[in-house]
């Protein structure tokens, strides 16, 4: 399947095995697709502060932190992981669909700072090991220590230099690696665990109501109303925050799950008490939960959860409601 | 996951459908091409009993993870029975295409339709091209 150009798999043996490994056990995800942007030089920080969410001085020599830009009017471009990998020296994953924008973003922006901006994606490779399996398993083939969660460290794995970062997408414990590009293949086959495409990968995020840009995400939309207002520090002035400062959502994003059989998708109406007052942004049939499963942009008044709200699924209404985050929890399973 | 074949004794839609001839009745299902492009199916929403089905027409749809695909009818005619196995177990229509994961039968209205349909061979062939 075609994706931002990559030639991306969807599932290797099955969507449902997939997702059900990772939870269990642990599986292997080729995230190459994804960009990386690397910014170096004195003024670093500041210019980074100047244009991401959340408070970049927070970041300490090996951290880890989530955060969106945006634009001036706080609709979101990209969410992102910034890795610091030195005193001035910042690695920044973005989403493949955005990478371009947003390196010419972050490229424009950087006038005036004491900084490097450099496209570094084709360089890299990166692969997510994840499930509860995946540091026993990244264990086996590692040199040096493996980070703790959001964190980030130097370490060869399977005889290559990688960055290895305690961060992930599906909810598990778990590693993303970030490989040479020319030594990937070597890294993925050493790794002996179940390989799962996008499919499986977008189930899991899903389960834990962690935001996919594009669908739960876009310019159209502000951090707060899609329930971002926790990596937007409003006082480092980051490009948008004046726009955020007094906003006051008349919708927002959340998670629901359906009391009736079906499977909402993307774009399905959502109805409260009768009328088409919401759009869902996200939806599938969870693996773990064996529910219809989505999140949707409803009105803030019928926001809380355990509201019923119903999803027009192709002509057909489907009751569902709305839950707290995260949908799956690991006791569920 | 079932071995891929294509029983000889069903008539097949362009559509990757099947029907089961019988006197004044069918029994209709999807290939195994049909499962194997839809992966692993985790709902299937049947017509009622009673409804009117028309060739050509979608009376059913089946959903994978990964996508919601709608069911053409090879043959027009009034649903008589639906597959409610399937309501808890909709997995058996990717187990078993042309067995446990039948979706309907359905008392024709005009059975000189199914002359239009393809024979194995010509289906094969159309998977090929």
């Amino acid at each position: 399947m075609p994706f931002a150009g990559w030639e991306m798999p969807v599932q290797y043996e099955g969507i449902r095995q997939e997702h059900v490994a990772v939870r269990t056990d642990a599986g292997k995800f080729d995230v190459s697709h994804m960009g990386e942007v690397e910014t170096t030089g004195p003024e670093a920080e500041r210019f980074l502060q100047s244009v991401l969410s959340n408070d970049v001085s927070k970041i300490a020599v090996g951290g880890a932190q989530y955060s969106v830009l945006c634009r001036e009017d706080g609709g979101v471009l990209d969410d992102l992981f910034t890795y610091r990998l030195g005193d001035d020296r910042y690695l920044t994953v973005t989403n493949a669909s955005n990478h371009e924008r947003d390196f010419a973003w972050l490229a424009e922006h950087a006038q005036g700072f004491d900084v490097d901006v450099r496209d570094v994606a084709a360089d890299h490779a990166m692969v997510a090991l994840q499930g509860p399996r995946a540091r026993a398993v990244l264990g086996e083939h590692l040199e040096g220590d493996a980070p703790a969660r959001m964190r980030v460290a130097s370490a060869r794995v399977a005889g290559v230099d990688c960055l290895v970062c305690g961060t992930g997408y599906t909810g598990e414990d778990g590693v993303e690696l970030l490989i040479p590009a020319d030594r990937a293949t070597t890294v993925w086959d050493a790794l002996d665990v179940t390989p799962a495409g996008l499919g499986a990968r977008d189930t899991l995020r899903l389960e834990v109501c962690f935001h996919l840009y594009g669908n739960d995400l876009s310019e159209d939309r502000n951090p707060i109303e899609a329930g971002l207002g926790w990596c937007c520090k409003l006082d480092t002035g980051f490009i948008g925050a004046d726009a955020l400062r007094d906003f006051e959502p008349a919708e927002t994003l959340v998670p629901f799950a359906f009391t009736d059989p079906g499977i909402p998708r993307p774009g399905n109406p959502v109805l409260v008490d009768g009328e088409p007052r919401g759009v869902v942004t996200s939806g599938s049939q969870s693996p773990c939960l064996q529910l219809g499963i989505g999140m949707a942009y409803v009105p803030v008044d019928a926001a809380a959860p355990g509201t019923h709200i119903e999803v027009d699924v192709r002509g057909k209404r489907r009751r569902a409601e709305i839950r707290e985050k995260p949908l799956y929890k690991k006791e569920d399973g | 996951m079932a071995e891929e074949t294509y029983p000889p004794e069903l008539k097949y839609h362009r559509e990757h459908d099947w029907a089961r001839v019988e006197g004044g009745e069918a029994t209709f299902g999807i290939t195994w091409y049909a499962q194997d492009a839809l992966g692993e199916v985790v709902f299937y929403d049947p017509p009622d009993v009673g409804a009117a089905v028309s060739a050509n027409q979608s009376y059913a749809e089946v959903e994978s993870v990964k996508a919601v695909s709608d069911v053409v009818a090879p043959l027009s005619g009034q649903v008589v029975a639906v597959n409610d196995g399937l309501t808890d177990a909709p997995e058996r229509i990717n187990d078993d295409p042309y067995g446990e994961g039948w979706l309907v039968k359905v008392k024709l209205s005009d059975p000189s339709e199914a002359e239009a349909l393809l024979d194995v061979d010509a289906y094969k062939k159309l998977l090929q091209s």
